[in-house]
């Protein structure tokens, strides 16, 4: 057999992955793990059900729920919107009926699914990784090949555990150097997202390399890639390392012992080869990062705190011009007017792209000590049961309930818009989550997305603030 | 599914970019058990006022716009969340054929899967054909999936290019479900392969 040609990290894992190539190039291509929550599955469900066909591979499927339930108390109540109690009810009929395994409500690994797989340590290196939600390229991070799928795929994999999948071309970006003061991973992806636009990932599976991506932590990279979906990839990839193989050796349910060993040898094996063909390379300072803030109505629409609202009036491009001052007039603002000028409503940490143990410690160093400013509601929302036990047991709680901010049960919550924790018309938030769409945080809601200690900061003066006028610079 | 071939009808001009699946179908509508019914509020933040009237200045407000059968829009149609609601919403509106010059790739999957047909075409023939759209009833587009072709109302035949497996399975209705069952033994040889090489993926 002739020497192998350099592979990238996603060629290794696709390769490994292919089951039969059809004769136009498409793969049937296996499935490792199929995370599943009530939204867009009780439609596949229905299908395996009227077709009389079983799951395959129940053991490598887990199923939770996370988009409609409520944050607060009234979940051990039982749930109130009666459609959402129905859609809730259904996965849970539906996982006895076809022995899928399911963490309920109450259960403490209840979270987000996006914050709970690599959390167990279901998620890992090397697999492949699907779910109904397209922000499961978080799982990237993990050194795995995870994208989001719609319905019908989910009923797909449910039924054969394989997908038809065309290849990705691969991109690279490259983040050279260290973060400056006050910037997380976070404004690594609002600065990428700025400079390749929301479309300039299409078709490519994207991974994350350079000095500024191999010092994050686990849960750095999985906000950077959980946000390569904002960018137009279905996949966003890092490659593990010694911190991937630490972080899964501290989960609960991943390889252990001698399977951990011979997990980390093949682990190992996977980062892109020397001279490995990327179709798009992309290199970026990280220096040149300073602390991101969304002004528009998509990611792409975003400044260094210290800009200011861009004025349709400069640009040539006539379709440009216009959706730009569409952002302008849905987002209420002023041409020129500084960004630390707007005033916030609502203040949200949380969701899949940034509500982990490391996010909410790093809003609550903030917030320590100060208090959220009058008229602005704050909350946060830990991403797991297990993530607020872990802040809790570290006192996290106490520091931001002190500050004045809620400190509420696990769930997908203020991100989208589908259970009760929505803006009001024309509020403004300032959101750790991931989309700044039109209505997407409630209809007439005005999302500015930042970073979890951005939005500490914006809480504790009422407008959006830079927060290294906040930050101890001891702390870093 | 229901097989996509030829359809001839009226088109709805949408002139934006970046239209994404929270604008196509909001996230507070997709409670819903079931495929259908979405269509009643398919671009429902555009279509309805806070009081819940309707909107007279959104295109499928008006005539003849309310029966489009195709829609045509600018770039990175479907961007954003993996809902499959969003073409379940086109579909139940009586939506079967979206033109634009790109799509975002999980939306444009979940088109296929539906019986829904997304055409790529270069922005300034998505202009074009908005501008025929803008005759309204007197200008029907005819999408022909067999012969990858759309019709302008003047006669003009455009064409496009659908991946050949996709247009089969659409072309002829086809549940990929059944086609992948038939290499059931493939799969199964994968998981013995698999097991041994990685026993860690197998509870």
């Amino acid at each position: 057999m002739s020497a192998q040609k350099p592979r990238t990290l996603f060629d290794k894992i696709w390769d490994a992955h292919v089951v039969e190539t059809l004769p136009d190039g498409t793969a049937l291509l296996y499935i490792d793990l199929h995370l599943t929550h009530e939204v867009t599955t009780p439609q596949a469900f229905d299908g395996l059900r009227a077709a009389g066909r079983k799951v395959r591979r129940p053991d490598a499927t887990l199923a939770v729920v996370d988009h409609n339930i409520a944050t607060d108390d009234s979940r051990r109540t039982g749930i109130v919107d009666p459609e959402s109690r129905l859609q809730v009810e259904t996965l849970e009929k539906n996982v006895v009926e076809f022995g899928v395994p399911y963490i309920p409500l109450l259960d403490d690994r209840q979270g987000i699914v996006h914050v709970i797989g690599p959390e167990l340590g279901r998620s890992l290196p090397g697999m492949t990784i699907v779910c109904g939600d397209s922000h499961t390229s978080t799982h990237g991070a993990m050194g795995a090949l995870a994208f989001g799928i719609g319905t019908s795929e989910v009923e797909h994999v449910l039924a054969t555990q394989t997908l038809l999948q065309k290849p990705a071309k691969n991109m690279r970006i490259s983040v050279d150097g260290n973060l400056a003061f006050g910037c997380t991973g976070k404004d690594i992806i609002l600065a990428i997202i700025g400079r390749i636009g929301t479309a300039g990932g299409t078709g490519h599976v994207i991974e994350y390399a350079g000095d500024a991506i191999r010092a994050l932590d686990m849960a750095g990279r999985m906000t950077v890639c959980n946000m390569t979906i904002e960018g137009g990839a279905r996949a966003g990839m890092v490659a593990p390392d010694q911190t991937t193989f630490d972080y899964i050796a501290r989960t609960p349910n991943g390889p252990k012992g001698d399977a951990l060993k011979r997990a980390i040898e093949w682990w190992s094996t996977l980062p892109s080869d020397p001279g490995a063909h990327f179709d798009t390379e992309i290199r970026i300072d990280a220096h040149a990062i300073a602390p991101q803030v969304t002004w528009g109505t998509n990611p792409e629409a975003v400044l260094p705190i210290t800009g200011v609202v861009p004025n349709p009036a400069d640009v040539a491009d006539e379709a440009k011009r216009a959706q730009m001052q569409r952002m302008v007039d849905y987002m209420g603002l002023v041409p020129g007017q500084r960004l630390q000028d707007l005033k916030v409503d609502v203040v949200f940490i949380g969701s899949c792209t940034n509500s982990r143990i490391e996010d909410i410690r790093a809003a609550a160093a903030i917030a320590k000590g100060r208090r959220v400013a009058d008229g602005v509601r704050a909350m946060v929302v830990p991403g797991s049961g297990l993530v607020k036990k872990a802040a809790e047991a570290e006192g996290l709680d106490r520091i931001l309930k002190e500050a004045g901010f809620e400190w509420r049960e696990a769930g997908c919550s203020m991100c989208l818009g589908m259970n009760p924790d929505k803006l009001t018309p024309g509020q403004r938030s300032a959101s750790t989550s991931n989309r700044n769409f039109e209505g997407r945080q409630g209809p007439g809601g005005r999302t500015h997305l930042l970073s979890p200690a951005m939005a500490a900061a914006a809480a504790i003066s009422g407008h959006l603030a830079d927060v290294r006028d906040y930050q101890p610079k001891e702390a870093l | 599914m229901q097989a996509f071939t030829k359809l001839t009808g009226i088109a709805a001009p949408l002139p934006k970019a970046n239209v994404d699946t929270d604008q196509i179908i909001p996230a507070r509508f997709l409670k819903s058990i079931s495929r259908l019914g979405f269509g009643k509020n398919l671009f429902a933040n555009f279509r309805f006022k806070e009081d819940g009237s309707e909107n007279p200045d959104f295109v499928l407000n008006q005539e003849p716009y309310r029966r489009a059968e195709v829609l045509i829009a600018f770039e990175n149609f479907g961007c954003g969340s993996s809902r499959e609601h969003a073409p379940w919403a086109l579909l139940d509106f009586g939506i079967r054929c979206v033109i634009a010059p790109d799509f975002a790739d999980i939306f444009h999957n979940n088109c296929f899967k539906n019986g829904v047909l997304p055409v790529r075409l270069p922005k300034e023939v998505c202009a074009q054909l908005m501008e025929d759209a803008k005759l309204g009833a007197n200008a029907r587009i005819t999408v022909d999936l067999e012969r990858e072709v759309v019709v302008r109302p003047n006669g003009e035949e455009i064409p496009f290019k659908i991946d050949p497996l996709r247009r089969h399975l659409l072309l002829n209705g086809l549940d990929d479900i059944g086609q992948t069952m038939q290499h059931a033994p493939a799969i199964d040889s994968f998981e013995a392969r698999q097991k041994a090489a990685q026993p860690w993926l197998y509870a």
